[in-house]
């Protein structure tokens, strides 16, 4: 700590570089939480159904494509298969584009039978939905967001499906309920959830009826997840609507793939731009120590060992980088609010940030140890008449 | 007889350059007795500065033995040199060599940074070696806000802070007025005569040569010896 008064004035002995320098990594560290925290987020989805006894059934050769209703008998029959439900995309937002809803259209018996003791819903507002075909049941959040209220008449706009009655992809449900879910982990997937009857979707639709976008199931024994998905996708080999069965947290990040492999371009972006400043940053500390050679041959002649002059360097870079990288980190931290609004439903851990301090410390010693080494071998008697 | 502080028997200094071989000094026998005040002059190339900086610490012969201060320099380790000079040597410098993003206070107070003592510490001892060399008003002072004459008490201050047992001073007028320059020197002479400390100075200035109590001479590696001028101590 003694040090820290020369390692602190060292850093700003030029005020704009070491400006310009702290303002590059901070940059740089914003960018790696926001995008570590996407990935992450990605690579480790909370959301929906993924619990180790879920199962998710698709079509076997892309999500995007449908299939028959009726092939829920068949999997309903297979010794194993405790409940299943459907799921159709209904790809829905309240008023503007950035406002979406994750409108799903249920069958309440199979959807809730199969999300067994996971939702909380009041008896009388269960009734309610039952009873009223146009109604809804708004995820809590997602009520408070927009400021609803029960016996609001919501109009949602569908992306895809028109109404045959007239055309129109507005779709308008009655709010009669509001539901929260028991497992604080699943409270930000879905907390964007609507759900509405699936009788009222697919008598409306224009088209697709009799489809749905994939089978969910909900098994009795997890050790038999592998047995019991070959024997879903069994019934339908052969078959037009041949189907692919898995696990629904391997679905969950399947279904994310399709974004493209977030991953991939993550780290790239990420590995470019630490590169870049892996040079800026090195190329400003190896000038630094050399403005400073009859400094640092100074602070040799006073009785500095040639350790103590390394470690001053060292401490110099990990000062600059990890305190910007605080900064950036924290300001990525701040901004995490408004990521999740772009991307609902994803659930974005500030765990995810952590790694950066390391990336800083890794930083620091890389651009730090060449000009530090350089430092720490001064000859005091050549950089001294180097001045003259 | 007083004690020797730094003794010289048969040093060599070789450097080499390339494919050449610098001989820069050739079997050098010397002895300064403590409390002396010596001013090394010559021509330069003599190898007047090669001299300072071994008995500094700050180089090592190629032969022969150097003892400073009842230490042999020349069997000291890089890093028991370091530690030797913290506590033995205060190098003044020509160009003050003064940190320009310190004050003058934090400046005087880097030597003490490799000592035990406190914060508090330090500041008051640095405070006193800037009294000692008439500056402390300026202590809060950057080097840039400082004359010549001044930035050269301060290096002086930094110098003794650590209360070295020998002050090594390379041509510590060169960059000076005549006026800053006798200041400098009528200082480092009330240091050697009040305070005892033994000052080793490397000077061109033959007006300079004569605030020290004795001159020896080199030229071409070798040393010569000259009787002491008007400011020398009676032996």
């Amino acid at each position: 700590m003694k040090y820290f008064p020369l390692i602190w004035a060292t850093l700003w002995r030029k005020k704009t570089r070491t400006i310009f320098t702290l303002l590059s990594i901070v940059i740089a560290f914003l960018l790696f939480g926001v995008l570590e925290t996407v990935d992450y987020a990605f690579s480790h989805p909370s959301g929906g159904a993924t619990g180790a006894d879920k199962l998710i059934t698709t079509n076997k050769y892309s999500i995007t494509l449908s299939l028959p209703f009726a092939d829920i008998q068949q999997i309903r029959s297979l010794p194993g298969v405790a409940a299943v439900t459907w799921f159709t995309w209904f790809g829905g937002y309240y008023q503007e584009s950035k406002n979406f809803v994750f409108a799903i259209p249920i069958d309440a018996d199979s959807y809730f039978d199969y999300h067994k003791n996971e939702f909380i819903i009041s008896d009388q507002q269960m009734k309610d939905y039952v009873s009223t075909r146009s109604g809804a049941l708004a995820n809590v959040a997602l009520m408070k967001k927009f400021g609803w209220k029960v016996g609001d008449k919501i109009p949602l706009h569908s992306t895809i499906w028109t109404q045959k009655k007239d055309g129109s992809l507005d779709w308008t449900f009655d709010i009669v309920g509001t539901f929260d879910v028991k497992d604080p982990t699943q409270a930000s997937a879905q907390s964007s959830t609507l759900l509405f009857h699936y009788e009222l979707f697919d008598e409306g639709r224009s088209f697709g009826k009799g489809n749905v976008s994939w089978f969910e199931e909900r098994i009795d024994d997890p050790a038999k997840s592998a047995e019991i998905a070959a024997k879903i996708d069994a019934l339908f080999a052969n078959s037009s609507d041949e189907t692919k069965t898995q696990p629904a947290s391997d679905f969950a990040l399947t279904f994310l793939k399709q974004l493209g492999d977030i991953g991939f371009v993550v780290h790239a972006i990420l590995g470019a731009v630490f590169f870049t400043l892996l040079f800026l940053t090195g190329n400003t500390m190896m000038q630094s120590v050399r403005e400073r050679i009859p400094e640092l041959a100074v602070l040799k002649t006073l009785g500095f060992a040639d350790g103590k002059v390394l470690g001053l360097v060292i401490a110099e870079s990990l000062l600059l980088c990890v305190i910007a990288a605080l900064v950036g980190l924290g300001l990525s931290f701040a901004a995490l609010p408004v990521i999740k609004q772009g991307l609902q439903g994803v659930d974005l851990s500030p765990w995810a940030l952590v790694p950066g301090i390391g990336v800083a410390v890794l930083l620091a010693l890389i651009v730090g140890l060449p000009p530090a080494l350089r430092a720490g071998r001064l000859n005091i008697v050549d950089a001294l008449s180097g001045k003259r | 007889m007083s004690e020797t502080i730094v003794s010289l028997r048969n040093v060599t200094k070789r450097y080499v350059r390339g494919k050449q071989s610098v001989h820069v000094l050739e079997g050098l026998t010397l002895d300064i007795p403590k409390g002396d005040f010596v001013a090394l002059m010559g021509p330069s190339g003599s190898g007047k500065t090669t001299l300072l900086n071994l008995i500094g610490g700050l180089d090592t012969p190629t032969s022969g033995e150097i003892t400073v201060a009842g230490q042999r320099l020349d069997q000291l380790s890089s890093s028991g040199l370091s530690h030797w000079r913290a506590n033995h040597v205060g190098f003044v410098f020509q160009f003050y060599n003064l940190m320009p993003m310190l004050s003058a206070q934090k400046n005087v107070e880097l030597p003490l940074l490799l000592t035990k003592l406190s914060a508090s510490q330090r500041k008051a001892n640095a405070l006193a070696a800037l009294t000692l060399v008439g500056i402390a008003d300026r202590a809060k002072h950057k080097p840039n806000e400082l004359s010549g004459g001044q930035a050269q008490r301060v290096a002086i201050a930094r110098a003794l802070v650590a209360d070295p047992t020998l002050l090594v001073c390379d041509e510590p007028t060169g960059d000076l007025d005549r006026k800053s320059a006798d200041d400098v020197l009528n200082l480092l002479q009330v240091l050697n005569r009040e305070h005892g400390k033994s000052i080793v100075m490397v000077t061109h200035d033959p007006k300079a040569a004569e605030f020290a109590g004795r001159q020896l001479h080199m030229d071409k590696g070798a040393l010569l010896e000259a009787a002491g001028g008007p400011g020398a101590v009676a032996a």
